[in-house]
């Protein structure tokens, strides 16, 4: 009973402060998502384009985030950033900024999640026939309208389970800002943790949190990708 | 009389209608030049950084303990992975067991180490497991349980075990059937079926996605820095709070790189001649 009261909701127990961090680790994946995911689709463009500089700059990109550790990326976006910033506004403004965790851990994630979503988009790319392209052509569809009305329809249902995949690897990599100071949900726990002197029971929570969290996003993709394929003829 | 289908006079030849010329500058070329500068600008700026702010004395001091914490997590990473690999055998036959509990129990272990980040397992067998110290006291396990990088390995090992076991299901359950139907005809045993025919076939099909996983485990290793232990990124971080040097990182990510590149290309070539009998 003592171990429950201490995640009771209010002044005594850490329910408050642990349903806030909740909220800031899905926040933090909500917003590094569609960031990703045009990051993601712009990069897919490059490296299926005919320009071969934009080819090889892309494949820089993809490179470079994907064989970084995740917790290297999120420092060098931070501290970067913050030595960056420092600088910049030193000289225009002669003050000095904070760089947010949040939206250091939501550029690196961000980064770091496109590199790999363009990998998925660009296996999409590859399951949409020759005809498909011809067929807008022949409809006098300009390439921007080829796109969005023949094209991404399509993709999105071929990367769907891709993209499902990330999701929930990103979710995970969320627990990484932490180390930064982010106050989400490994973070909190942590804190708790330290001051009640209960380690085990504050990070078992963490792990159940994160399983749940998983367990809810696989339940809502599944039934979005049976909404995608809801034109398919059933076999 | 009916009209001649001929041409009454010839058409006279016209010139060939103009070469579609495309446009020098698209779009697509000036973002693309852009960009290749932006990149060539950022390597020229990272050399440059890196060579103006060279230090003799610090790199003296610094480069023998990246290479130290390189040999760390190297170790870390194969021996997680050899020891998840064994582990994997017998999670990866529980998942396709006949056995309901047993299938269970597997699914509830992939489930658990897949769906949790690796930082709040390893949280969680650090200072979770640690906290009971009177019992493994008792159990005379507190040796292993009070050492951080026997707890890293040990989380790693279940970690990576997981997920290599989804990885050997996935390949197992892709061997056609009549492989296990030619051998049964065959009368061979099933300890053999299974060594001899079903997991060469299965090893070909998961050579990929070990490759891969190998790589997720370089990379994921870098979280054993929080729990004090000095792979390549706690003796980048070590070295940051003690220099405020971004170079630190710098370094840190060219290491990175490398080993992740070099392993990738190992992985290609590896893959290019175990799979020399399936090209034509």
């Amino acid at each position: 009973m003592e171990l429950l009261s201490l995640l009771s909701y209010g002044s005594e127990g850490w329910g408050d402060e642990i349903l806030a961090s909740i909220g800031v680790t899905i926040s933090l994946a909500l917003a590094t998502l569609p960031f990703g995911l045009l990051l993601g689709f712009l990069l897919a463009l490059g490296i299926n384009s005919r320009e071969s500089s934009l080819q090889i700059s892309a494949k820089i990109f993809t490179t470079i985030f994907r064989g970084l550790p995740e917790l290297l990326t999120l420092f060098i976006v931070y501290y970067g950033a913050q030595i960056l910033g420092n600088f910049l506004f030193q000289t225009v403004f002669g003050t000095t900024i904070e760089i947010n965790s949040f939206v250091a851990g939501m550029v690196a994630l961000g980064f770091v999640f496109s590199a790999y979503a363009s990998e998925v988009f660009l296996s999409a790319f590859k399951g949409i026939s020759q005809g498909q392209y011809e067929g807008s052509a022949a409809l006098g569809l300009s390439r921007f309208q080829t796109m969005r009305l023949v094209i991404i329809p399509q993709l999105i249902k071929l990367a769907l389970p891709g993209l499902s995949n990330l999701w929930l690897i990103l979710l995970k990599e969320t627990s990484l800002v932490s180390v930064i100071g982010l106050a989400d949900v490994v973070r909190i726990t942590g804190v708790a943790a330290r001051v009640e002197k209960e380690p085990f029971l504050f990070f078992s929570l963490a792990c159940l949190i994160y399983l749940a969290l998983t367990f809810l996003s696989s339940a809502g993709l599944e039934k979005i990708e049976k909404n995608a394929r809801r034109g398919e003829v059933r076999s | 009389m009916s009209e001649a289908y001929v041409a009454q006079e010839m058409i006279a030849a016209r010139p060939r209608p103009n070469e579609v010329r495309k446009a020098d500058w698209t779009f697509a070329r000036l973002l693309g030049s852009l960009s290749i500068l932006f990149w060539i600008a950022a390597g020229i700026g990272l050399i440059v950084f890196l060579i103006t702010s060279y230090d003799q004395s610090q790199i003296d001091k610094y480069a023998p303990r990246y290479f130290d914490g390189f040999l760390t997590t190297m170790k870390l990473v194969a021996l997680s992975v050899s020891i998840g690999a064994v582990l994997s055998l017998p999670i990866a036959f529980g998942r396709m067991s006949s056995n309901k509990i047993v299938r269970n129990l597997s699914f509830g272990y992939i489930y658990f180490f897949r769906g949790t980040p690796l930082l709040a397992q390893l949280f969680l067998f650090y200072y979770g497991f640690g906290s009971f110290r009177h019992f493994w006291q008792d159990l005379n396990l507190w040796w292993f349980f009070r050492d951080a990088w026997s707890i890293a390995l040990l989380s790693f090992s279940l970690n990576t075990a997981a997920y290599q076991a989804e990885i050997l299901r996935g390949a197992i359950m892709n061997v056609p059937k009549g492989q296990h139907e030619g051998a049964a005809s065959l009368g061979l045993p099933p300890m053999v079926t299974f060594f001899k025919i079903i997991l060469p076939q299965a090893l070909i099909v998961a050579l990929r996605p070990y490759g891969n996983e190998i790589i997720l485990m370089i990379k994921g290793s870098a979280v054993v820095s929080i729990v004090t232990i000095f792979d390549l990124m706690g003796h980048t971080r070590r070295a940051f709070s003690q220099t405020l040097d971004y170079q630190t990182y710098l370094y840190a990510a060219i290491f990175y790189l490398l080993v992740v590149e070099i392993m990738r290309r190992l992985w290609d070539l590896l893959e290019h001649r175990l799979t020399r009998h399936l090209r034509r």
